[in-house]
């Protein structure tokens, strides 16, 4: 008797809790005769994701299609709706007089939530990032103040780096910095500068920025290159860079760890500004070259063969790879720029003496004592042994 | 500082450089980034 107790209610149980999901879902696609359902709007709405094949697939039949000489013959068996799927989905074969790779794309439903990432989260994480880095660095100032040669400058001077060394560095920065500039003027040119300077305003910064971003890019990945050539053996990471990052650089309290040429922070940068800065460049010469240089699906077939989990799409759309690019361009681009604000604050007002190793090209010796005395040494014994041959 | 402004000022003109021979080879971003490039090769 227990038994048959336990088993109806097991029964009961599964057939409330399983069961009714499952007829409901397809209870409620059979009563929209197969189209979306409340459901499936309402999840949207979430942002949530819907499986979109019953419609993706629901393409009509030509198999079913009426004669010819029949009532609607000349469709094939496809309503005006199963045509439009297959064009929204790229699932018709599209005939256009013109060529080019994007030319038979004729609706391309992603391009929204390319927009939506554009203006939201995009938006957001250049604006939070920028303006977050540097209300810390200000806080940091108030708090810290500005990092003073210990017991003052000595008077005597070293040379930090040669004049072709700095002229590489400024022409990264100096392009980098307009780079960054017209870039945030184009991604902020709808939502904050129509609306305070007017639409024909932004036009011609729009117009500007656009130049000088496409053209002044090609000196930014040039003096990447003479960059990386110069200083790479210089920012090979070694055991002393933990011992480095240990003592925290000794941006707290008066320690000075050892470094030569480049200390661990340094290196962090430098391998920053490579790394991210040929990416920005790659996905930058995908949008200077509109869907001539797709890299997505390629990268995504890559990830997927060292991590199967992720199941990244390798079959992209072009407008879905220039979609693809510009999010990326944008996400290392603000990420590079709230480190390089950093980079901008310790190279300037945040450090005593920093300015002028690529100011002049030449600091105060103490100062190098401090923060490269290994360099220092290297390049003391260099000149005894240049002074002794 | 004299390097940082020679930088600058390279910069500037590598940008014109760059845009009046990329206009020249058929690729500038002006080209390449209109309607005709964009959509209807």
């Amino acid at each position: 008797m227990n038994l048959r107790m336990i088993g109806a209610c097991l029964i009961a149980l599964l057939t409330f809790t399983v069961t009714p999901a499952y007829s409901q879902d397809e209870g409620q696609r059979a009563s929209t005769g197969g189209a979306q359902t409340l459901e499936d709007i309402l999840a949207r709405q979430k942002g949530l994701n819907v499986d979109e094949s019953f419609r993706r697939e629901n393409l009509g039949d030509p198999n079913r299609a009426a004669p010819i000489s029949g009532n609607l013959g000349t469709l094939g068996g496809v309503s005006n709706s199963d045509l439009y799927r297959g064009i929204r989905y790229s699932e018709t074969d599209v005939k256009v007089s013109n060529t080019g790779p994007a030319a038979s794309i004729l609706v391309q439903d992603g391009g929204m939530s390319w927009l939506l990432t554009r203006q939201g989260g995009i938006q957001s994480y250049a604006a939070y990032g920028a303006g977050g880095i540097i209300a810390l660095l200000v806080l940091f100032y108030f708090i810290r103040g500005r990092m003073t040669i210990e017991g003052g400058p000595s008077g005597n001077t070293i040379e930090r780096f040669k004049p072709i060394e700095r002229f590489g560095h400024w022409c990264l920065a100096g392009s980098f910095i307009m780079l960054a500039i017209t870039g945030l003027l184009l991604l902020f040119g709808r939502s904050v500068l129509i609306p305070i300077f007017g639409h024909e305003a932004n036009s011609t910064i729009a117009t500007f920025s656009i130049w000088v971003h496409n053209n002044i890019a090609w000196v930014f990945m040039a003096s990447l290159v003479l960059i990386f050539v110069m200083w790479v053996a210089h920012n090979i990471p070694n055991k002393l860079d933990l011992v480095w990052l240990a003592k925290g650089g000794g941006i707290i309290g008066n320690a000075h760890p050892s470094a030569k040429k480049f200390n661990a922070g340094q290196k962090i940068i430098f391998w920053m500004t490579i790394l991210l800065g040929a990416s920005v460049s790659m996905s930058g010469l995908s949008l200077l070259f509109p869907f001539e240089i797709p890299m997505f699906a390629k990268t995504f077939g890559m990830i997927n063969t060292i991590f199967p989990a992720m199941g990244l799409p390798t079959e992209l759309l072009p407008h879905e790879e220039m979609q693809l690019a510009h999010l990326w361009h944008a996400i290392v681009a603000t990420t590079m720029i709230i480190a390089i604000i950093a980079h901008i604050y310790i190279g300037s007002v945040g450090m005593e003496g920093a300015f002028d190793a690529m100011g002049s090209g030449h600091v105060d010796l103490e100062w190098a004592r401090q923060h490269h005395d290994l360099w220092v040494e290297e390049e003391e014994a260099k000149s005894s042994r240049g002074g002794l041959s | 500082m004299k390097t940082m402004f020679v930088a600058f000022a390279f910069t500037i003109a590598a940008s014109f450089g760059a845009y009046y021979v990329m206009s020249g080879m058929g690729f500038s971003s002006a080209e390449m980034q209109s309607s005709s490039s964009v959509r209807l090769k």
